[in-house]
């Protein structure tokens, strides 16, 4: 049993890792359309993780609701939201699912009045709370902090016609700002980033790192 | 209790204001119940709910919150039966094998859609293991993808810089800091030396680098989240209230 457990997860990840790892070096054809099926297949076993999700956040709610925890009843409307959601989706303006996707349903009228809005507006909502955090931690107490101060400022006035008001210059300093010193930093990040992922992803292949096999045997 | 009180009146009275100004509009024709409409007063209603939370933390909020959620859970689980189980599964070995549709049952496609199911069988007690191969196989996928397009597109492209001698003194000098940049910020992130005598010099222009980065991104993230304010508002005054033309 444990051969099935942790061997053969463990084989998978290996020939998986090899064998995409290689596919890069190989310039044919049959290697161009094993890496186009192969990637199709990930995507497809990803399109389950979606139901994965779903059952846990739906279970999360469930639970909420069955145990009346507090704020029990705001779980009610995740469900709602879901389900006419889902229904509407799934009627697909009278063609139904088993048919190709409809445009101007009511599927499409939620997600451009309902999703878009208020994603948006989520997103939207963290500018004031980034201003008044700003406000209270931007403190030039050091030469470091002084300068991430001042970089900050340049790039937001740069990017609003009262910074062009203020001098023409904000504009093309905001630029080489991002184009130059910050350019150069993330490039040393991305150098530091990509080192660090080919050696989990080399950790993963040759079963070293086995986090994603989960707990138990 | 005075001070909740205060707050159901607040919100009960933002609640008829909002009601109000629907139903003049309607009834003044500036508003299309059936054909848009309907649609940019919920949107304006989903606007006001999240932005109440300003105020404080209150129902109407966690309502929109809740719904939002649901929403967005249910957009994607039908958007992934459209854009990926429907094409890569149903229309290729499902419909094939009971309705003959001039093309062969792809069975290749039993391969994904095994590990898939095993996937959810991760909340099975006893077959719990067998979702391990699902992530097995993404896992390693991934990981074997990374390998050679990280060293290609993020470690040999990034190391990859313009001369320092171009025919302009501004681009060269640019170059110049861009290389130095590069170099200053991957020692300070090099632990295995002591950051002492010239690599602590150097690691302190690296921290100077980084700084400009951390506040140019800052700046960059503020400056959109303020472009995404601009937009939730055009929509109020402009779209909903037609204040603005």
């Amino acid at each position: 049993m444990n051969f099935l457990k942790r061997t053969i997860p463990l084989a998978i990840a290996f020939i998986m890792g090899v064998m995409m790892a290689f596919q890069y070096y190989v310039p044919h054809e049959i290697s161009q359309s094993l890496l186009k099926v192969v990637s199709r297949w990930g995507i497809t076993i990803g399109g389950f993780a979606v139901f994965l999700g779903a059952y846990s956040l739906f279970h999360l709610h469930m639970t909420k609701i069955r145990r009346k925890l507090p704020g029990w009843g705001y779980s009610i409307f995740v469900f709602l939201g879901a389900g006419i959601t889902i229904i509407f989706g799934l009627y697909n303006g009278g063609e139904f699912f088993w048919n190709d996707k409809q445009e101007g349903t009511m599927f499409e009228w939620m997600y451009f009045n309902v999703q878009v809005p208020a994603g948006a507006t989520m997103f939207s909502i963290l500018a004031f709370f980034m201003a008044s955090a700003a406000y209270r931690t931007f403190k030039a107490r050091t030469n470091e902090a002084t300068i991430l101060l001042i970089a900050a400022i340049i790039v937001m006035l740069g990017r609003v016609p009262i910074g062009t008001m203020i001098s023409q210059y904000f504009p093309i300093v905001a630029d080489w700002i991002m184009s130059v010193p910050n350019m150069a930093a993330k490039r040393g990040i991305l150098i530091g980033v990509s080192i660090g992922a080919i050696a989990t992803s080399l950790k993963i292949i040759f079963g070293i790192e086995r986090a994603y096999l989960g707990g138990g045997d | 209790m005075i001070k909740k009180n205060r707050d159901i009146y607040i919100i009960f009275s933002i609640f008829i204001l909002f009601f109000i100004v629907n139903i003049v509009y309607l009834s003044l024709g500036w508003l299309d119940l059936w054909g848009n409409g309907l649609g940019i007063i919920t949107g304006a209603a989903f606007t006001l709910a999240m932005y109440s939370f300003l105020y404080k933390d209150n129902p109407v909020f966690k309502i929109a919150e809740n719904l939002f959620v649901g929403v967005a859970m249910g957009y994607w689980i039908v958007i992934t039966w459209f854009n990926i189980l429907k094409p890569d599964v149903f229309e290729t070995l499902i419909v094939p094998i009971f309705k003959d549709t001039g093309k062969a049952p792809q069975f290749t496609i039993l391969f994904p859609t095994l590990l898939g199911i095993f996937m959810l069988l991760r909340f099975s007690k006893k077959l719990a293991w067998l979702s391990r191969w699902s992530f097995a196989f993404i896992v390693g996928l991934g990981a074997g993808i990374t390998i050679p397009n990280f060293i290609h597109a993020f470690i040999l492209k990034q190391l990859t810089f313009d001369s320092l001698f171009s025919t302009s003194i501004p681009v060269s000098i640019n170059n110049f800091l861009v290389l130095l940049g590069v170099v200053s910020v991957l020692i300070y992130f090099f632990f295995s030396v002591e950051h002492k005598g010239v690599v602590g010099g150097v690691s302190v222009i690296g921290v100077w680098f980084l700084m400009i980065a951390f506040g140019a991104s800052f700046g960059y993230t503020v400056m959109a989240r303020m472009s995404l304010l601009i937009g939730r508002i055009q929509f109020l005054i402009r779209d909903w209230l037609g204040l603005l033309q």
